[in-house]
């Protein structure tokens, strides 16, 4: 832990704080029919078109179920493509080195995991898939799974902001407008930069090369860099290669490695500016950011001291202390960033890594998957970790009524049973999904055939695979072998309870809120601002995640640091 | 709040939410996945032509010989060695990835172990001197095109005997291929391990 990595660490805030303010009110244009956001000038003929061609009306909206049932019909159709393009991509163009369909259950599971945001690699890109399948049909899923979140998001935002309104928006407007004005004109400039960084963007057949000292390789190509913007933008995490952002045709510099961590928690970071102003307490949105902040600042700091730390059968052989656990790590990213990157892939709901989790120190594996377990609701996925925060705040402020003994409310609106039971049925689903998933792994031999570490780190590499599933964050301990019928099917399974049964309750509690009556604020309303809100949002996410998963995590990645640390005895 | 005026469509009907799904579908793959990446590949080939075609580095003849950005086997004593690789059978940019084992796993410290010595037999180092990280342990990718300075350092006593030649002219060759910390202060510094060795080439 060195004043390098201090300075990156505090460069790094800076700049997340600098760009919420100015990207949360281009969110709040966007996302607020009838303003005009930059760029209107461009893409307004654009969305008018869309609009005639869908046959919508601009000004239409929804209620909860049919703004919810328009997102269902749009996700099965997407996701039956992607299946259909992936099973057939054999006969489909942009397919130099002719990869034959996927089978059936890899097809499943990799539809899924895109339809859902979560991007898990079953497959391996480079061996695996064609451009056509990797531009087509997982490329759209990247901008149309984060487009859904930010919807979703806003949907719930416009429930606790509304008075005695029936309607949350139109769907099919925020998704146009979301892809329009923030995802598609920001990708285009990243993108670009990514190229410049150095990541190809081609159509030509894989490079055969004999190197200096005669050893032959063979290079893969493709369209990488378009890929790799909406990837990290969209907190996708789909790599277009199997090694993902710790493959140098990802991730090759140390500056294209900062900007895409903080592309990971940029929209995540402005839709709190966005919260804020939606409710007009823009307090509430900085005090809901500083706690993310707090959880992130944690995390990052337990996993960079882990990381640092290695067994000391690493002393013992005679490997330089102050190199810290390099085995699955970059050298152009040192201890540092990949402990830094870790933690932002996780508190997001993004899943790209730039080093091999799986070969972290058991505390610092640890940070990753607690981060997902908690709900990944730091920053958090584009949207969705705004809707997860949202939920524990309604439990939260349900928890400081419950003490002070008054009727819980939220900015002016009572919180009720139906309330309250809908963001506890949200925690559930994750819970229930990740704990019995993983129950089943751990006693069945078919799982198990699947691990690449016995002992306590098998059995996190289990936990690990369903709390990502589950969480849609898509980040594994790699060295499972999850391409097999089991898995495949298990994790495409969890990755649909873990995305649609949570956005369900998470809808129907806002379809409830926007029919609130606002009582004005009064001195025995309950602040939603300053330290105190704060550190009660930051206790009950901790308290929830910990009570619910520190069984599992003790068994883990717990009880492998006491034996590394200890004995020292090996599987 | 001021919703009051605004047409509400709270019925759903399957089918017409199915034929907007489908148009939807088509508009927006044509955008995103049609226009945008062919406007990436057209502007990127003109502005980056090198990184677009994947950094590709050429000989004297004009064949290409591999990837700035891709780490390759080298085992001769002359050339300097990259990091140690698990993907596929070693620095195969098909199968991109790292070992994934863990700190309690057998195979590590075996593997681990193994590389440690041989390091030290080819580098004449003695069994106490300290091994840098990056020198035995295998990459996140595989393909780390890079290793650290202290390792190039430690190498270059074996390069300079290989070879026949003067320390200083090697010394040079690594601090003229050495990457900076991005603005000076962001992620690592390293060594670009093929590129050293094209330059090493070069000099006779």
């Amino acid at each position: 832990m060195n004043l390098l990595g201090w300075l990156q660490l505090i460069l790094f805030l800076g700049v997340l704080f600098l760009i919420t303010k100015p990207l949360g009110i281009h969110l709040y244009k966007v996302l607020t029919p009838g303003e005009k956001p930059f760029l209107g000038a461009v893409f307004g003929p654009i969305e008018r078109l869309f609009y005639r061609l869908l046959g919508i009306e601009a000004k239409s909206e929804q209620g909860w179920l049919a703004y919810t049932g328009s997102m269902l019909v749009f996700s099965l159709v997407t996701c039956l493509f992607t299946y259909a393009v992936l099973r057939l991509q054999y006969y489909l163009p942009l397919n130099p080195q002719k990869f034959a369909g996927l089978a059936p259950h890899l097809a499943f599971n990799t539809a899924m995991s895109f339809t859902t945001n979560t991007n898990w690699q079953s497959y391996a890109g480079e061996s695996t898939c064609s451009y056509f399948s990797q531009m087509v049909g997982l490329a759209s899923h990247n901008f149309w799974s984060a487009a859904v979140g930010i919807a979703m998001a806003a949907a719930l935002v416009r429930g606790i902001a509304r008075a005695t309104s029936k309607t949350l928006g139109n769907f099919w407007v925020d998704l146009t407008r979301v892809t329009l004005y923030v995802l598609l004109p920001i990708c285009v400039v990243y993108a670009l930069f990514l190229v410049f960084q150095g990541i190809p963007q081609n159509f030509q057949g894989y490079t055969a090369v004999t190197g200096p000292d005669g050893f032959a390789q063979t290079i893969a190509q493709g369209p990488i860099a378009s890929q790799i913007a909406i990837k990290m933008l969209g907190t996708n995490g789909g790599g277009f290669l199997n090694a993902n952002a710790a493959h140098p045709f990802e991730n090759p510099t140390p500056l294209a490695n900062f900007i895409q961590m903080i592309s990971i928690f940029s929209i995540g970071s402005a839709l709190t500016y966005y919260l804020g102003k939606m409710v007009k307490n823009q307090k509430h949105g900085w005090s809901v950011w500083s706690a993310m902040v707090i959880l992130f600042v944690a995390g990052a700091l337990v996993c960079w001291w882990a990381e640092s730390h290695p067994s000391h059968l690493f002393g013992e052989m005679g490997i330089r202390a102050a190199d810290g656990n390099m085995e699955g790590k970059e050298v152009r990213f040192g201890v540092f960033n990949s402990a830094l990157f870790a933690t932002i892939t996780t508190d997001a709901s993004c899943g790209a890594v730039n080093s091999m989790h799986d070969s972290f120190t058991p505390l610092g594996g640890l940070v990753p998957l607690f981060n997902i377990e908690l709900g990944e609701m730091i920053f958090g996925g584009v949207g969705a970790g705004l809707y997860a925060i949202l939920i524990f705040v309604v439990i939260s402020v349900f928890i400081a009524g419950l003490m002070v003994g008054r009727t819980p409310e939220y900015l002016g609106k009572k919180i009720e049973a139906y309330d309250v039971k809908m963001a506890v049925l949200y925690t559930l689903v994750g819970a229930f999904t990740i704990l019995g998933f993983t129950a089943w792994g751990a006693v069945s031999q078919t799982a198990q055939a699947g691990l690449n570490n016995g002992g306590p780190h098998g059995l996190t590499e289990i936990l690990y695979a369903f709390s990502s599933g589950t969480g849609n964050n898509g980040s594994a301990f790699a060295g499972l072998t999850a391409n097999a019928p089991w898995w495949d099917v298990a994790l495409g399974i969890a990755m649909f309870l873990g995305r649609f049964w949570m956005i369900i309750p998470m809808m129907a509690l806002a379809g409830n809120l926007v029919g609130k009556k606002i009582a004005p604020t009064s001195v025995g309303s309950f602040p939603v601002s300053g330290a105190t809100f704060t550190l009660l949002l930051v206790g009950t996410i901790v308290i929830v995640g910990g009570l619910t998963f520190l069984p599992a995590l003790a068994l883990g990645p717990i009880v492998e640091h006491f034996i590394m640390t200890g004995s020292a005895k090996l599987y | 709040m001021n919703d009051t005026n605004k047409s509400e469509t709270n019925t759903f009907h399957f089918l017409r939410e199915l034929k907007i799904s489908l148009i939807a579908t088509v508009a927006l793959l044509l955008l995103l996945c049609g226009v945008y990446p062919l406007v990436i590949w057209g502007l990127g080939n003109v502005a980056f032509h090198h990184q677009a075609e994947g950094s590709l580095v050429r000989n004297a003849q004009g064949t290409v010989i591999g990837s700035e950005l891709l780490g390759q086997g080298f085992t001769s004593d002359k050339y300097f060695h990259s990091r140690p690789s698990a993907a596929g059978n070693g620095y195969d940019a098909t199968s991109s990835g790292g070992s994934n084992l863990g700190q309690t796993s057998q195979k590590l410290i075996d593997s681990l172990k193994a590389r440690i010595a041989v390091y030290r037999k080819e580098n004449s180092l003695d069994s106490t001197a300290q091994i840098p990280g990056d020198a035995v342990t295998a990459s996140a990718s595989g393909l780390d095109p890079e290793i650290s300075l202290d390792n190039a350092l430690i190498q270059a006593s074996r390069v300079v005997k290989a070879r026949g030649i003067e320390r200083g002219h090697v010394e040079a060759l690594i601090h003229g291929n050495l990457r900076g910390r991005g603005l000076g202060f962001l992620g690592e510094p390293g060594v670009n391990v093929l590129q050293l060795n094209l330059a090493l080439d070069t000099l006779k």
